[in-house]
């Protein structure tokens, strides 16, 4: 096996691992605080591209962009929070599903409607665009870097939180019992309000991040949601700690499966056998590993303890 | 719906409650579809009406499931394309023998269904919301990756299912009467079960599913069941679809096509019988009109469903059962004939 | 001495190292009404959730009529002929009285695979279903939805649903909890009528109840059934006394 190949394969699978965290962790965070299940916490994912898209373009700096637009997104999850997905937490979970798909289609279309139909591109800084060597003889590219050591401080930042901070505990306790926080004496609607702007902050700053990679478009937010979906039910639907480790082995398995699936059928197929069938089964690849976790662990891995 | 209270025929249709008017006018429209697009000169509706009526079988077979069973499936979408495929595929191959194409269809689908549902099944909630979704996307990323039958792109069928002459799917008003009266069988399964023993136990285990193992049922595999006639009832609906739009493609399974056949059942009112056609018919009739209006349309849509959701609580049907008792009450008649409300079924 | 129904030997479930069923043996002999009292917080509700099925023991066993039940899942011990009622009152809410009690018919008279003969109109499921309710009295709500009963009617109801399954041994969870005086001794008087008819085991906290209905009585405290006999030896019984009626009683 190529062993450049294979680094930089695995780089790439922890590039889109950090990714499906950053998305993952916000929409575990309010299902494990408010019960609440959101489709559309995908549109964060995009909003926060076309949001630093243009305010890099206004600016100039890319940089700056992204400063700018987190507290835009910010913005935009509580707007959202407090007018259409407040009164929804007391519904049941089929009501959630439906309103948010409902919100999918607004987010989309006022997308459309500001941005146009045709994605944009983020131009990255010149000290982002080089490459740098790794390991030796081995290159990869500066701003790939980048998203895997920001995605990961945010992932040590976010468990700073949750186990060291008073909104950890409230975070903490709210996932296991659901009733003691408004006995402890807290503002649960401002709890929750906040809670919900952090998950859309993150999933914006994932959005933002892959922008300059893959540029910022329509229906963006739709295809990552259902991989953070996988992530956080394969992960345990509540668990931080669930959704960063299930996060990392779905964008590993995911990159690899389409890069040596190929290889490895061939150890006990024709090559035109493997060459039809791996594409299929690598697509297929992480729902495989849903099924079969599901199939062991109906809760998944690392279920929060008390529901 | 069906008013239970009345003696004889013509007790039944005085008794009628509004819903059931609402059914009988909507069926009296649409068994005239072909006639009156034609006096009106407007084909381009009878290909409205033959979408919306095979989308209100994929809406009633999920009615089955999510309405009466409880099982809230986001992957429903997956059984209009293993549908759509088992006529597409076999047409791929120059196999073009309508039974075979729906047989097909009907086994891929339940098939499917049996080995999925067993998966899904086993959990529970919101778990089970995005495990069927995400065995949706599956098939999805399948159809995409089937670089044979056209990847993304997809394919087209330039000849539709044959079935020896005894039925004609060439022609557009006889294709509509097909899926018009598919429908209605459709309707009249759905009533059949909901009914039976094995509809009453599968209701029940929605209702309460604890209660329903301490009398003795295993709810599992009664709801296995359901889901696997469900699932074989929308490849059907697939299956008519592949021959309508002569085209088959990824695109029919993707999961916002699950959330639209979601939609098409809560907007009917989910849990009656005739609720999913009026949502399937209130969905097509808006999407159309809509979209002749205002390229941004979808935003309307989106808006619309979110109020649904938030005050609209049973749907078209809930809606004029509230209405009717309203009306009802003020008028001081007795409360005898809105007590057979937007529930269906009973006994 | 005749076969006993229920016979649980050697029962322990722990939670996090607290043993909530520690040791437990209990035998329930046929035709007996056998009620299991003890203190708040003495593992009444986990000994009843294991005998129902909902929660698996760490050990020991139980045997229903003979046959190890210990791994059966609900409802196959509820096919196997043993009905349970919940503290908390369960009852499917959106069906009539008689739907749920036709439920329960249901689940015991062949199989639920009929799909196209309404079940409404089966009259192997109705005639009994409606037996049931007269026998609670519940028959003139038959048609109502579970709903619009009250909290005792509903009880009633659950007594009419385990009645309708044929059961042999009836596992009743708490059936007074929440009643009013009125609501009670119409199902102490429920209950009477049931008694040396069917088997019960009656979990209660109200002592008049438990002394009224029960030909024997075991003591659970902490986990540990410290005595088991007749209503007068257990009032009688120096450990129980001090361990859990002495502060009631005396």
């Amino acid at each position: 096996m190529d062993a450049v190949l294979l680094v930089t394969q695995f780089l790439n699978g922890m590039q889109l691992g950090v990714l499906l965290f950053l998305v993952a962790s916000g929409l575990t965070l309010v299902f494990g605080i408010m019960d609440f299940v959101n489709l559309a916490h995908g549109a964060f994912y995009m909003v926060g591209a076309f949001v630093c898209a243009s305010l890099t373009f206004w600016t100039g700096s890319f940089l700056l962009g992204v400063l700018l637009a987190l507290p835009v997104v910010a913005l935009v999850g509580i707007v959202t929070e407090v007018i259409a997905v407040r009164t929804l937490y007391p519904r049941d979970h089929l009501d959630h599903v439906l309103a948010t798909f409902g919100l999918i289609l607004i987010f989309d279309e006022l997308a459309h409607l500001i941005w146009g139909p045709a994605g944009i591109a983020i131009p990255l800084p010149v000290f982002l665009r080089g490459w740098i060597e790794i390991l030796p003889g081995i290159v990869f590219p500066v701003y790939r870097l980048l998203i895997i050591g920001s995605g990961l401080a945010i992932a040590a930042g976010l468990y700073y939180v949750v186990s060291h901070t008073r909104l950890g505990m409230l975070i903490r306790a709210g996932a296991s019992n659901r009733t003691m926080i408004g006995a402890l004496g807290v503002d649960v609607q401002t709890l929750f309000t906040l809670v919900f702007a952090l998950g859309a902050v993150l999933a914006g700053f994932a959005g933002m991040l892959i922008a300059p990679i893959s540029e910022a478009s329509i229906g963006m937010g739709n295809d990552i949601i259902i991989m953070a979906f996988v992530v956080i039910i394969v992960g345990g639907i509540g668990s931080m700690k669930g959704a960063f480790i299930a996060a990392l082995l779905i964008g590993l398995i995911d990159t690899l499966g389409r890069s040596y699936l190929d290889d490895l059928f061939r150890l006990f197929m024709g090559g035109e056998a493997a060459e039809t069938s791996a594409p299929a089964i690598s697509a297929m690849l992480i729902y495989i590993l849903m099924a079969g976790v599901l199939a062991v662990r109906p809760q998944g891995l690392f279920p929060p303890k008390v529901r | 719906m069906e008013s239970r209270s009345a003696n004889g025929l013509m007790g039944k249709v005085l008794n009628l409650s509004f819903n059931g008017w609402l059914m009988i006018v909507v069926l009296v429209i649409f068994a005239f579809a072909p006639v009156l697009t034609e006096v009106f000169n407007q084909p381009f509706y009878l290909d409205v009406a033959t979408r919306l009526v095979i989308l209100a079988i994929a809406a009633v077979s999920l009615n089955l499931i999510l309405g009466f069973g409880g099982m809230i499936s986001f992957g429903h979408a997956a059984f209009l394309g293993l549908g759509a495929y088992s006529v597409g595929i076999p047409f791929y191959y120059d196999i073009y023998n309508g039974w075979l194409h729906f047989a097909l269809a009907i086994v891929v689908s339940a098939v499917f269904a049996v080995i999925t549902g067993a998966i899904c099944l086993r959990t529970r909630g919101v778990y089970f919301i995005m495990i069927t979704m995400a065995f949706g996307q599956m098939v999805y990323f399948a159809g995409v990756s089937a670089e044979e039958y056209g990847a993304d792109d997809g394919l087209s069928i330039y000849v539709r299912s044959n079935f020896n002459g005894v039925l004609n799917f060439d022609d557009d008003t006889s294709l509509y009467y097909i899926c018009f009266v598919s429908l209605l069988v459709a309707l009249y399964i759905v009533h059949r079960i909901v009914n039976s023993r094995f509809g009453m136990a599968v209701r029940g285990a929605k209702g309460n599913e604890e209660r329903m193992r301490a009398v003795g049922f295993n709810v599992y595999i009664y709801r296995l069941t359901c889901y696997a006639i469900a699932g074989a009832m929308c490849g059907f609906a697939g299956a008519l679809l592949a021959n309508f739009t002569d085209f088959i493609s990824p695109e029919m399974i993707d999961w916002t096509r699950s959330g639209e056949l979601m939609f098409m059942v809560i907007l009917g009112g989910s849990g009656t019988l005739f609720g999913p056609f009026l949502g399937a018919a209130a969905f097509v009739g808006l999407d159309v009109f809509l979209s002749q209006y205002w390229v941004h349309w979808r935003l309307i849509f989106g808006i619309l469903l979110v109020l649904t959701v938030l005050f609209a609580k049973g749907g078209i049907t809930g809606v004029v059962a509230n209405l009717e008792s309203m009306l009802r009450r003020t008028r001081g008649r007795g409360s005898s004939a809105a007590k057979a409300d937007g529930e269906g079924p009973d006994g | 001495m005749a076969e006993p129904v229920l016979q649980v030997s050697g029962l322990i479930k722990s939670f996090g190292g607290v043993l909530a069923t520690d040791n437990v043996h209990l035998t329930v002999l046929p035709f007996e009404t056998h009620a299991v009292i003890g203190p708040n917080g003495a593992g009444k509700t986990t000994l009843i959730a294991q005998l129902s099925g909902a929660l698996r023991p760490d050990a020991g066993e139980i045997h229903f009529k003979g046959r190890d039940i210990t791994h059966f899942p609900p409802y196959r011990r509820s096919l196997a002929g043993l009905a349970r009622s919940f503290q908390i009152t369960s009852v499917v809410q959106e069906m009539t009285v008689l739907q749920n009690v036709a439920l329960a018919v249901q689940a015991h008279r062949g199989h639920s695979f009929r799909f196209w003969h309404p079940a409404a109109a089966d009259r192997e499921l109705i005639e009994p279903a409606m037996e049931r309710l007269e026998q609670v009295s519940l028959a003139e709500r038959a048609h109502d939805l579970t709903n619009a009963l009250s909290h005792g009617e509903r009880r009633q109801l659950e007594i009419a649903m385990a009645l309708a399954t044929d059961a042999e041994l009836l596992l009743l969870d708490e059936p007074m909890a929440g009643m009013g005086i009125e609501e009670s001794s119409r199902m102490v008087s429920t209950l009477q009528a049931l008694k040396g008819e069917k088997t019960m085991l009656l979990v209660e906290h109200d002592m008049d109840v438990v002394f009224t209905l029960a030909d024997r009585i075991s003591v659970l405290v902490y986990g540990k059934v410290i005595a088991t006999g007749s209503p007068e030896e257990v009032r009688s019984d120096d450990a129980v006394r001090r361990a859990y009626l002495g502060d009631e009683v005396a």
